[in-house]
């Protein structure tokens, strides 16, 4: 299932890039289009942040997921790499899970 | 090759690196979601697009339907069709070299094509950032994966703690004005919102579709 899943988001994702180049300009050049579908990764990417912070099943919680969102925010904050912004929220639950 | 040129190849390494150190923690976060390495390769050679794979083994990761994963990560890569639009005129319109070209449509080639002087020099930077970005995502994939995969327990270290991260470092670029950013604390609390009440993955979408009302309704024609 998993497989399935994986491959069909592919597909999907490739299909996507090659209507880019593919199709007549008129489509994706309407205003609406230009403007609206850069919004869907800033509203997605931010709903995924909420959700995966504060969602345990059906329940919202507040766990040490949001003390690494904390230190995420601060490490993004002052610009810091992806990996080092990655790894301090890794660390962060680390941490406070041993204590 | 002219000074222009080497100047191109030095810039595509630079950004291949940094992202194959990107692509180390989607190895991990994949890994530590419950995709087996195979899967995780698989994704970052065939999907080629991080924000869409990001959010697939997210969406497993925290429990929701593979499926629910799948239709957020299309949704993240309609970008690339705009993308698309802009190297169109660009890139060779016929044959085989375009299908190989459309997997290279993502944020970093297009940004590295566009800001040259001529088409023969946009094609350039394409590819060698195309080709340098591959190799190191897919490298950095594998190291993840496989580090990862020899960690009994991931969550001594983390793991399951980092998508957050990576979903906030992946934004953070897109919130250099006022409207996004009021999109995206509406996106976080309508999802947050609906989340208690429908299945796994939906507040996502029901998240895609306000925002795509919201971009149609608010553009003047």
């Amino acid at each position: 299932m998993t497989w399935a899943g994986v491959l069909v988001a592919c597909a999907a994702c490739y299909a996507l890039k090659l209507a880019g180049l593919s199709l007549p300009a008129g489509v994706l050049a309407d205003p609406r289009v230009q403007r609206t579908v850069p919004l869907v990764p800033v509203a997605l990417l931010a709903a995924l942040v909420a959700t995966q912070t504060f969602a345990s099943g059906h329940h919202l919680v507040l766990d040490v997921r949001a003390a690494a969102l904390a230190v995420a925010i601060v490490a993004v904050v002052v610009r810091a790499p992806f990996l080092v912004v990655v790894a301090a929220a890794a660390a962060t639950a680390a941490v406070l899970r041993l204590v | 090759m002219d000074s222009a040129r080497k100047g191109v190849v030095r810039d595509a390494l630079g950004i291949a690196i940094a992202s194959g150190a990107y692509a180390i923690s989607f190895g991990a976060i994949s890994t530590t979601a419950g995709l087996s390495v195979l899967q995780t390769c698989a994704l970052s050679v065939l999907m080629f697009t991080g924000a869409s794979q990001f959010a697939l083994v997210g969406i497993v990761g925290a429990g929701g339907s593979v499926w629910a994963g799948a239709a957020t990560a299309a949704l993240l890569g309609s970008r690339n069709a705009l993308y698309g639009l802009r190297l169109s005129s660009i890139l060779d319109r016929s044959g085989l070299k375009r299908l190989l070209a459309a997997h290279f449509v993502i944020d970093e080639t297009t940004a590295m094509a566009i800001a040259r002087e001529s088409p023969a020099e946009s094609r350039f930077a394409f590819w060698a950032t195309g080709v340098a970005l591959f190799a190191f995502w897919n490298l950095g994939t594998l190291i993840g994966a496989l580090a990862t995969h020899l960690v009994p327990d991931p969550k001594v270290l983390g793991l399951d703690a980092a998508p957050p991260a990576a979903f906030l470092a992946l934004l953070a670029p897109r919130l250099r004005a006022r409207e996004p950013m009021a999109i995206a604390l509406a996106a976080a609390v309508v999802a947050l919102v609906c989340l208690p009440f429908v299945p796994a993955g939906i507040p996502l979408l029901i998240v895609a579709v306000l925002v795509a009302i919201y971009g149609v309704v608010r553009t003047r024609p």
